[in-house]
Parts: structure tokens; sequence; C-alpha cells
């Protein structure tokens, strides 16, 4: 089992870009979550057809999505100090060609839950019930083009989909509770549970609705607003 | 085999209902367009055939979302909300994941004369060119279009079939450059359904006229055995100039010219019909002659 400090010390190996070690931390106890404790996937049945997926679209530090799929075995360590170098299979956006165990290349926003409702149909029509998890950011909700697939993926009531918003508050025009009144208004089954709390997130994540899709808002308030 | 009919739009819809009927591997993704011809398919087939409602973006990527779970999708709408209004989703959904797919686009650059430049996607080829190992399929009647569809969703990788209402008179079966007439001149391109037109405008003229349907990848080495003399032209239905480069290329060594003919840049900003349209941008037989006889006098 991992535990913190590894991931920390995983963590550590990468350095550099402010920018994206911020965003790395808002997802990091999400990601753990779902590895450690709720998905099926792993390095041995990472080609199975029947694997849960996991579809990282907010690509925008995946420092800890790289410590967490490191941690799990998905490629050495050795990987992570070299990272963002030409001939890294590492980037500041993950690429599903280069790293094992990556489902989506991300990066541009509003990507991962329209190519997630894609894959959540191929597998319903192949008679595969795998669980498909998409991470967003609450800003990354700007992008049109979830609506689109939100509102389609609760129309063909795929329950094997679960979207999970990362609300890290980073949204510009934010209006408080949008997010999940938004899923929760086209049929999406909602619930809202603090970031950084593993049991509420495991609880959470690991609920499927009957018929319907699933939504989990992880409320992840930065520093300055934990001090405040 | 489907049965043939006139219309390659028509023809699209039959073979693709045909294909998802034979192979469970096959999907389709539409976005109400084209609904009409595909009533069969989406009752039979419910988990494979899907209308994602007025949803570009979405009807691309969920079609890559497929495709990342093994299946061959076919997606499909008017070409400019399919190739240029949600281009990124073909170039990050299928090109940059790495999956393939058969995109079918329909209009192209004439068939919405009357709906004007919303409807109309000239730079479609242009665009979808920019991305590395794309097919491109122009086919020039419904007997091409029943081909290319099946050859697209057998092979593998990421396909665009452009199905329009233009159509030659003749079918050719296969990729590559077919040889419609040997002369001792000129070598005249044909690429899609502008065939005829070539055919009417060189009619009395000692020219080699070379047609293909598929028109990526660009069949250079055919070019190459089969150039006379120096002079090349290129008689494209799409933005002019589109395959220059694939002839610039295949002729690095050989000193020519080349006079590429399409659709123009500007806006026509007129309605009326295709074939008004195609004589304004000097794509029919009498634009094409006068274009040739200044060329080759040149």
């Amino acid at each position: 089992m991992v535990d913190v400090e590894d991931i920390d010390r995983l963590l550590t190996l990468m350095t550099g870009d402010e920018k994206h070690s911020l965003a790395a931390l808002s997802t990091l106890d999400v990601i753990r979550v779902l590895y450690e404790r709720v998905l099926e996937i792993s390095p041995e049945t990472a080609d199975d057809p029947r694997r849960d997926r996991f579809l990282l679209s907010k690509g925008h530090g995946p420092m800890a999505y790289y410590a967490v799929l490191c941690s799990r075995g998905f490629f050495p360590e050795s990987w992570l100090g070299s990272w963002g170098t030409f001939d890294s299979p590492l980037g500041h956006h993950p690429d599903r060609n280069l790293v094992p165990g990556v489902e989506i290349s991300s990066g541009s926003l509003g990507h991962g839950l329209p190519l997630g409702v894609g894959t959540a149909l191929g597998l319903r029509a192949q008679g595969i019930d795998a669980r498909v998890v998409v991470l967003v950011g609450d800003a990354e909700l700007d992008e049109g083009s979830n609506h689109e697939a939100l509102e389609v993926a609760a129309a063909l009531g795929l329950d094997t989909m679960t979207v999970v918003v990362v609300d890290n508050r980073s949204t510009s025009y934010a209006v408080p509770g949008r997010i999940a009144e938004r899923f929760a208004t086209e049929g999406w089954q909602v619930t809202t549970v603090e970031g950084r709390d593993h049991d509420a997130l495991e609880k959470a994540l690991s609920e499927r609705g009957v018929g319907r899709p699933n939504a989990v808002v992880a409320t992840v308030l930065d520093r300055a607003e934990v001090a405040a | 085999m489907t049965t043939l009919i006139r219309d390659p739009r028509t023809q699209f819809g039959r073979t693709a209902t045909d294909l998802l009927d034979e192979d469970l591997s096959t999907a389709l993704v539409i976005a109400e367009i084209s609904a009409r011809f595909f009533g069969g398919a989406l009752r039979r087939h419910p988990d494979r055939a899907l209308n994602v409602g007025i949803r570009e973006q979405l009807l691309v990527n969920v079609g890559a979302g497929m495709a990342l779970t093994g299946m061959r999708p076919i997606v499909h709408t008017f070409g400019t909300f399919l190739v240029e209004r949600a281009f990124e989703q073909v170039k990050l959904g299928f090109g940059h994941q790495g999956v393939g797919g058969v995109l079918v686009g329909v209009g192209g650059s004439f068939d919405a004369a009357m709906a004007g430049r919303t409807h109309q996607t000239p730079g479609d080829v242009a665009l979808m060119d920019t991305l590395p190992d794309v097919a491109i399929h122009a086919p020039g009647t419904a007997a091409e279009t029943e081909e290319v569809l099946r050859t697209a969703v057998a092979a593998e990788g990421l396909h665009y079939v452009r199905v329009v209402e233009q159509t030659n008179a003749e079918s050719f079966a296969g990729s590559g450059l077919h040889v419609v007439r040997r002369g001792a001149g000129a070598t005249v391109i044909a690429l899609g359904p502008v065939l005829d037109e070539v055919l009417a405008a060189t009619s009395d003229r000692d020219v080699t006229v070379l047609y293909a349907h598929t028109v990526r990848p660009f069949d250079g080495p055919a070019l190459r055995r089969l150039l006379t003399t120096p002079e090349v032209v290129l008689v494209e239905p799409w933005l002019a100039g589109t395959s220059a480069r694939c002839v610039t290329d295949a002729l690095v060594d050989v000193p020519h010219r080349l006079l590429a003919l399409g659709t123009r840049r500007m806006e026509l900003r007129h309605y009326g019909s295709p074939a008004e349209h195609q004589r304004a941008h000097g794509l029919d037989a009498a634009g094409i002659r006068r274009s040739l006889e200044s060329f080759l006098a040149a």
C-alpha cells in the first residue's frame, strides 16, 4: 500500500512549473482514491477491454496523476525526474501514446467528458460493464462541449459513467451551487463532497445511479482559502 | 453488395446501413442530419447507431470515444460542421489520440448553393490535409461512394469521405490515378466529380486525362510515370491549389509548369444552383477550357 510520504516523494521528483503544481495538488486526493480504492485498473490489466477507465480531462497539472500512476507500477520512478524534457514520455500534458495507463491524451479543455460519453457508449455496445470516470475542473466546465456531453449522457442513461468535478473555484463568473444544479437538472445523480476527505470521496465515487450517470463535485479550497 | 442507386448521398445511407447490419464492430454517429436515411439502422442497432442531436463537437468525440474501445465509427453530418466546426475534435479526438474512424461529410462546395456560405465547405480537403496520414476520398458516383465507404470502414486509420450531389458518368474502381485518356501533350488531373467537365473541356486536345476519387494519399508515382510534356493541370472541386503540394512533391526533380484550378477564395454571395456556382468558380467545361487555353498558350 502506498502512503502519503511515497506520493510526496514522487511529486518532489518532478520539479518546477508553479502553474502546474497548484493544479496538480487539487486533483491528488481524488486520483489517489480512484486508483487505490475505487477503480479496477492495474498495469496487468491495462490492455484488458473490461478494465475500468479513468480519463483525466483536465490535463493541466498531471504531476499528481503521474505520481499515482508511478506508485501503482505503471512506469518506473526513473521517468519522473526528467519529465518535460525532449525524450521523456511525460509531458506537461499527458499523451496516451507515450504513457502506460493513460487513457486519453488531454490538455485542451472540454474533450474528456465527450470522449468519456463515447467510451461508455462503445463499452455498452460491446456488453462491457466497466466504469468510465472522467475528471474535469470547475473552470473547464466553461467549455460548451461539456454541456453537449452531459445532456446526452443523461438522455442515454449512461450509468457506467461518473464525472468528478474538482471544484477549486477557479472559474471566472462562478455561481455558487451551479455545477451540482447543472448536472441534477439534466438527470444526473449528484453528490457534493469535501475533496480532501478520502472516505467521503470513496463513498461518493463508489456509488452508481441506476439508469443515470453520476456526478461528484469534489470541493477543494486552496491554502489561502483554508487559512482565511 | 448493396443495391446501387444514382444519388451518392442516398447510396451512403444504404451502404452505411448495410455495414451496420454486417459487422458488429461498426458504429454510426449522426447529428440530426441525414436522419431520414437511418430510421431502420437507429431502430435495429440502438447501441451502435446513435443520433446525438445538434451537437457536432460531441458527435466527433463520441465517435472517437467509441474508437478508443475498439469500434469502427462512421461519423456523419454536413461537411462544414463535421470538419470545420469540430476540427479540434477531429485533430485531438481522432488524430492525437491515435485512433481511427470514417468521417463522412455531405454538401461539399456546391450542394448548398441556395443555402449560402454557412453550409458550404470548399476548405474541408485543405483542412483535413493539415493532419498526418488521413485518407481523403471524393467519390464521383454512387458506385464509387459504395466502394470507398466499404474500403474505408474495412481499413484502419482516419478517413474523410466527401459526399456531394455532382457526379461523373463513369465509375472507377480502386484508389490511385486512373488513365481516362492518353495523349501526347499536357497531363490534366481530375479529382472527384469534375471529370465530365474536364473531358468536355479537353475533347479536342491531345492531352492525357487522369482521374482519382481517393485524393489522399495522392498517387505521385503514377503521375511521374505518365507525364509526357512538362505541363500539369490540376482540377479539384474545392479550394484551388489544395493538391498542388502533392504534384510539387511528386515532380520535385522534374521541371514542370502547374495550373491549379479549384474554387476561388472570394465569397460569391450568390445563391441559385450548384451548376451556377461551378460556373462562377470557372469549374464548368467552358471555364476549364478558357483557363487551359491561356495556360498552354503561355
